[in-house]
C-alpha cells in the first residue's frame, strides 16, 4: 500500500486577533512575533489515516510532499516523526504567491514523477486560504476519483470505502484506487510524535525539488500566472459596542439580561 | 455576450432553498450588466418551472434519473459543461454545500478556470467579476478577480436572501439528457437526527462551547433554546470532544447561521467560530472572560459562570411570560 500525503505549513490558525496583521501593500500576512507557523491542522489527520492504512496492509511506503518555503520542511518532519517514510519538499522562489490551480498542477506533476500511488491523502482544506480546492484539482489533473471530507477510511481490494461528513449527517461512498481522499477533523485525534521519533525524523533526509528538477514550464508558474488574482488582502474592522450586564449576583445579572432582551424585543 | 449560470440542487425532490439564494445573487449581477440568468437543475420540466419565479430568465433541466437520486460530481459534469458551452455563461454560481464544495473545483479544473470558494459581496467591474471572501479562518478578507474567461463562485447557504417569488415570470425549459459515469458510488447515507427547529432556520440560536466543561450541560442549553423557540448549536471544540453532533457545529467548517438572537455560552469567539455566526443580528455572550472576543463582539454580555446564569435566566424568562 503506497500512499502520498500532501501537507502544508500555515500561520498558526489560533493566532489571537490582536496579533494577526496583514501587509496590505504586499498582500501578505505578517508573521506574528513569537508564534511559529504550524502544520495545517487537518494534515496530521491525513497522515494518521495513511499510517493506519499502511500498518493494516503490513507493507508500503508513505511519501510526504509539501510545497512551500524552506520552513515547510518542519511540516514534513512532523509527518515523518509520526511515522511516514519519505519526504519531498517542493520549493522554488517562483512558487511564492501562486494560486491553488498552480499548486494542484505542481503536486500532480510531482506525484507522477514519484509514481502514482494507491492512495493520495490530504487535509480537507488549508487553514490559510480556506478553499479546499487542491485535493479535487489534483484528482482532476491525474484523472482519478476524489472523495472529500472523510471521517473514516477502509481499503479493500482495489477500492476504498469512505465515510464522509455531509451538511446534515454522514454518507458512505466507495470508489476505485488510485484515488484522492481529503480528511476532516471528524477523523479524530492524530497520534502525537514522541521525542525519540522527533529526533529520528530530524536526521531523515528530505529531498528538495525545484522548478527545474520537476521539469515545469517556467511560463506556467509564478504569481504572475495566477488564474485567481488577489486584488487586496486586509483585516476587517470590528468595533466593540458591548453592554456588560451589571448585577450583584448571578441571579440579578440573569434578571437584568432577561429585562434587556425583553426591552429590545429579542424575546 | 456574457451570461450567468446558476447550478441548482434538489432537496427531497424540490429545488433547494439555497438555489433561490443563488438566483437572487445572479439577478443583481444581471441588473449590473452581467447578462441573462440561466439556471440548471437536475429534474424534469415541472421542477424547473419554479426557477423562473425565483429570478431565472432561462431554465435547463438535467433529466437523467441518476442525477435526481444520486447527484455526484462526475455524473453532473457533462450536462453542466454542455449548458456552459451553449449559453456562453462566463459566471457560474454554485452553493457551498457538501456537493457544491466538490463540484465547483472539479468544474474549474475541467474548464481551466479559477474558482473562488465561499464568496460574499459579488460585484461587476468592467463586466468582470470581483468578489470578497473570508480567509485565514475569518481573520482576513481577500478581494479576488478572475484571470480565466469563466468565473466560478461558490456561495455559502443562508448568507443571502432569496427574492420574493414572482409568479408572473415564465419561460421555456430546455432539457439536457447527458450524464457522466459516476466513479464514486454512494453506499448509504445517515441523516443527523433533526430534533426541533433546524439550526439554519432558527430565529434564536443558543450555542455552547468547550467552557461548558461537560456534555450534559447541553441539556440546559436545549431547555433555553426550546423556551425561546430556537435551536441549539455548538463550537467545534465541543463537537470534537463528542459533546454535540457535528451537524450542529457553527462556524467556518460548520453551519452559517444568521438568527435574530445568538446566545453564545462559554464560547471564546475564535475567528473560525465567528465566521459562522457574525451575521447574527444580536449576539449575547455568557462568558467568564470579559476580554474574550465573543464578549467584545456581542451586544449584551454577562460575565459569570454559565452554571449560575443559565438556570436563573430560564426562570426569569418564564416569569416574564
Ligand atoms: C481550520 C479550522 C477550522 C475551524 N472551524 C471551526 C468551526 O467551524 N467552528 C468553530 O467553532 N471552531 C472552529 N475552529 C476552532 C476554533 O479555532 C476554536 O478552537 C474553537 O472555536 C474554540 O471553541 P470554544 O470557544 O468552544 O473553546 P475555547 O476557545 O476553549 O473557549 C472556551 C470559552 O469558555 C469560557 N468559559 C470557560 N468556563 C466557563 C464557565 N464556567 N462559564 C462561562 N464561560 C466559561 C472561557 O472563558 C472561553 O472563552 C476551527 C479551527 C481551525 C484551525
Amino acid at each position: 500500500m503506497n500512499i502520498v500525503v500532501c501537507v502544508k505549513q500555515v500561520p498558526d490558525p489560533e493566532t489571537p486577533a490582536s496579533q494577526f496583521a496583514v501587509d496590505e501593500a504586499a498582500k501578505r500576512v505578517i508573521p506574528a512575533q513569537g508564534i511559529a507557523p504550524v502544520v495545517n491542522p487537518y494534515d496530521p489527520q491525513a497522515t494518521e489515516a495513511a499510517l493506519r492504512l499502511r500498518d493494516a496492509a503490513g507493507e508500503g511506503t508513505i511519501t510526504v510532499i509539501s510545497l512551500g518555503p524552506d520552513s515547510a520542511r518542519d511540516a514534513i518532519k512532523h509527518a515523518l516523526a509520526m511515522g511516514a517514510d519519505e519526504g519531498i519538499l517542493l520549493s522554488d522562489p517562483s512558487f511564492e504567491g501562486i494560486d491553488n490551480f498552480q499548486t494542484a498542477a505542481i503536486l500532480a506533476e510531482t506525484i507522477k514523477k514519484v509514481g502514482i500511488p494507491d492512495l493520495i491523502l490530504m487535509g480537507r482544506a488549508a487553514a490559510d486560504w480556506d478553499m479546499g480546492v487542491v485535493p479535487i484539482g489534483v484528482a482532476q489533473l491525474l484523472d482519478i476519483p476524489c472523495v472529500t471530507v472523510a471521517k473514516a477510511v477502509e481499503v479493500g481490494d482495489g477500492n476504498i470505502t469512505v465515510e464522509r461528513v455531509l451538511d446534515d449527517g454522514f454518507e458512505t461512498v466507495e470508489t476505485t484506487l488510485p484515488a484522492v481522499v481529503s480528511v476532516s477533523n471528524e477523523f479524530g485525534e492524530p497520534r502525537y510524535p514522541q521525542l525519540r521519533q522527533i529526533m529520528l525524523a530530524a536526521k531523515k533526509n528530505v529531498e528538495v525539488w525545484d522548478k527545474e528538477s520537476l521539469g515545469l514550464d517556467p511560463a506556467s508558474v509564478g504569481s504572475d500566472n495566477r488564474l485567481l488574482a488577489l486584488e487586496a488582502l486586509y483585516v476587517p474592522k470590528v468595533e466593540s459596542n458591548v453592554e456588560v450586564i451589571q448585577g450583584d449576583s448571578p441571579e440579578e445579572k440573569a434578571r437584568n439580561l432577561a429585562l434587556k432582551l425583553r426591552e429590545a424585543k429579542l424575546i | 455576450m456574457s451570461a450567468i449560470l446558476v447550478i441548482g440542487e434538489l432537496n427531497e425532490g424540490v429545488v433547494a432553498s439555497h438555489t433561490f439564494e443563488l438566483l437572487a445573487a445572479a439577478r443583481s449581477l444581471s441588473d449590473a450588466g452581467g447578462g441573462d440568468v440561466h439556471a440548471l437543475v437536475p429534474g424534469d420540466s415541472s421542477v424547473g418551472q419554479s426557477l423562473f419565479g425565483g429570478g431565472a430568465d432561462a431554465v435547463h433541466v438535467a433529466t437523467n434519473q441518476l442525477l435526481q437520486t444520486e447527484l455526484t460530481v462526475d455524473a453532473f459534469l457533462p450536462p453542466v459543461l454542455n449548458v456552459i458551452e451553449n449559453t456562453g455563461a462566463d459566471i457560474v454560481l454554485i452553493a457551498q454545500t457538501a456537493f457544491g464544495r466538490d463540484f465547483g473545483p472539479a468544474l474549474a479544473f475541467n474548464l481551466k478556470a479559477a474558482v473562488a470558494m465561499e464568496c460574499t459581496g459579488l460585484t461587476l467591474d468592467g463586466g468582470r467579476l470581483q468578489a470578497t471572501r473570508a480567509c485565514y479562518g475569518g481573520s482576513a478578507r481577500a478581494e479576488v478577480k478572475w484571470g480565466s474567461s469563466v468565473q466560478i463562485v461558490t456561495i455559502k447557504p443562508k448568507t443571502l436572501d432569496a427574492l420574493a417569488t414572482d409568479d408572473s415570470r415564465s419561460g421555456e425549459v430546455t432539457e439536457v439528457s447527458e450524464v457522466g459515469e459516476a466513479r464514486v458510488k454512494i453506499l448509504g447515507t445517515e441523516k443527523a437526527e433533526a430534533t426541533g427547529i433546524r439550526l439554519e432556520d432558527a430565529e434564536v440560536v443558543v450555542s455552547g462551547g468547550r467552557g461548558l466543561g461537560e456534555p450534559e450541560a447541553f441539556g440546559i442549553l436545549e431547555e433555553l433554546g426550546n423556551l425561546l423557540n430556537g435551536a441549539t448549536g455548538a463550537s467545534r471544540a465541543a463537537c470534537d470532544l463528542g459533546w454535540y453532533p457535528p451537524s450542529q457545529q457553527v462556524g467556518l467548517t460548520g453551519k452559517t447561521v444568521t438568527p435574530n438572537l445568538y446566545i453564545a455560552v462559554a464560547i471564546s469567539g475564535a475567528s473560525q467560530h465567528m465566521a459562522g455566526m457574525s451575521g447574527s443580528k444580536n449576539i449575547v455572550a455568557i462568558n467568564r472572560d470579559e476580554d474574550s472576543n465573543m464578549v467584545q463582539s456581542s451586544r449584551f454580555a454577562v460575565i459569570e459562570d454559565y452554571k449560575k446564569v443559565i438556570p436563573a435566566l430560564i426562570e426569569e424568562i418564564k416569569n416574564l411570560g
